[in-house]
């Protein structure tokens, strides 16, 4: 198929986790791809062609066509990339995935923003929050490698938001959000992470992220460590 | 095993009716459970431990909670006849995507439009409009989301249709005058068995968001 190998551009951005779950799905793959960084705080015309409706990265262009939100990028790259599938091949695991997926966004992204985000007891709140929904992830780890089983999947893959940006603001933030004692099995998942080469490939450099959150923070005028 | 297929559903809600539509759709037999909100059933929270919502759909067992992929697992599920989602993985996408966008999008616009008032519901209707006109702009001429053939998208948005009368009544719209071509595509998806057969009766609808006004003391 013509198609399949003709230009792959990533319209992203270093620091944010959606757009590094592309990049990770794509290096799994073995699919080349043009990276193209964009400025948030000032929208490049082709992003706000590419993505009209949300006006957000990341925005996967396949031979110059759009696909926007990145679990809707996910499921096209495996769909349209067979070898080294992300997603599970029964219905009933992939309806399960999916789900994972949505709940790591909808729910334990959208809880831990606010520990960022506010002070004193509603900070508390949101600690105590993220940890109760923390706790369903750690229970799905449980006797496994990888949230995907053997192989790191789609759920790996969301999550990493977790294990990459969550869990990496706590330095920053000054609050353990997941600490060892409470979050075994995530800790252990995160090494097992690391030991994966596309992983430690995609995911961005450590010091370099920390600053930018630290900056970020600033620039919000939040409390950083 | 005998294919067992429950839905654990509540009869207004617009999500639960994309799930008995596309059950329909792949003319799966399946037992209809109403759940009373305010009183779970013990299967209900035993099934959908993390949200405790409905729809909840029991193959055989089994839970599949969120009605976007209930309605994707039955699509997988029984294959052979009337697919949902196109075949071409771009098209898929885009369906995908369009899902969504309604699934972020709707619930609160919606809301504020019969279940508030003053300055909070205007911005809220003036919202709810311009998603509906961004559906209608994805639309087009086509008869359906997808093209010529119903599927994910008509699924994921016709449901709030069955609301329309309430929010016009409650939030003094007239949705055939903002958004006609939307309007002529729903009545289009009503001529369709699956549909006419999963959206409840219209009036009782707009009775049932009446009542929760009252409870959410707009009224």
């Amino acid at each position: 198929m013509a198609e399949r190998s003709e230009e792959v551009k990533l319209l992203g951005m270093w620091a944010s986790p959606f757009s590094r779950r592309v990049e990770i799905a794509l290096t799994l793959k073995g699919v080349p791809y043009e990276f193209s960084e964009q400025d948030i705080a000032n929208k490049s015309p082709l992003l706000l062609q590419s993505n009209p409706v949300h006006k957000k990265i990341p925005v996967l262009l396949h031979s110059g066509k759009p696909i926007s939100e990145s679990l809707v990028i996910l499921e096209y790259i495996d769909d349209t990339w067979q070898n080294n599938p992300i997603l599970p091949q029964d219905p009933y695991d992939r309806a399960t995935a999916r789900f994972w997926g949505r709940f790591v966004d909808e729910q334990i992204y959208v809880t831990a923003m606010k520990v960022v985000g506010k002070v004193g007891e509603e900070k508390d709140a949101a600690v105590e929050a993220t940890r109760d929904l923390l706790k369903l992830l750690e229970k799905e780890l449980v006797g496994k490698k990888f949230l995907g089983g053997e192989r790191l999947g789609f759920v790996d893959i969301v999550a990493t938001l977790v294990a990459f940006w969550l869990m990496r603001t706590e330095e920053v933030v000054g609050v353990k959000v997941v600490p060892v004692e409470m979050f075994p099995e995530i800790h252990r998942w995160v090494k097992n992470l690391l030991d994966v080469d596309v992983i430690k490939k995609c995911i961005p450099p450590e010091d370099e992220h920390l600053n930018y959150i630290r900056a970020r923070m600033d620039r919000l005028k939040l409390k950083s460590v | 095993m005998a294919n067992e297929v429950i839905l654990l559903d509540f009869w207004p809600s617009m999500y639960g009716m994309r799930t008995r539509i596309a059950l329909r759709e792949k003319g799966v037999e399946f037992e209809y459970r109403d759940e009373n909100l305010r009183e779970k059933s013990p299967l209900l929270l035993q099934m959908n431990p993390v949200h405790k919502k409905i729809p909840v759909l029991i193959h055989n067992g089994k839970p599949v909670c969120e009605s976007a992929i209930q309605v994707q697992y039955i699509d997988e599920v029984w294959s052979h006849k009337n697919p949902i989602l196109p075949s071409d993985p771009y098209q898929r996408a885009q369906a995908r995507f369009w899902v969504d966008f309604i699934d972020k999008k709707m619930y609160e616009a919606q809301r504020k439009v019969y279940a508030s008032k003053g300055e909070e519901q205007e911005a809220g209707k003036k919202e709810f409009i311009e998603i509906l006109k961004t559906l209608e702009s994805e639309l087009g001429d086509k008869p359906y989301f997808g093209g010529d053939d119903f599927g994910y998208v008509d699924i994921g948005l016709i449901g709030f249709y069955s609301w329309f009368p309430g929010y016009e009544k409650f939030g003094n719209l007239n949705f055939e005058a903002e958004c006609p071509k939307l309007i002529a595509w729903a009545k289009r998806c009503m001529q369709r068995e699956s549909v006419a057969k999963s959206l409840p009766d219209f009036e009782k609808v707009t009775e049932f968001m009446g009542m929760l006004r009252k409870k959410f003391g707009v009224e």
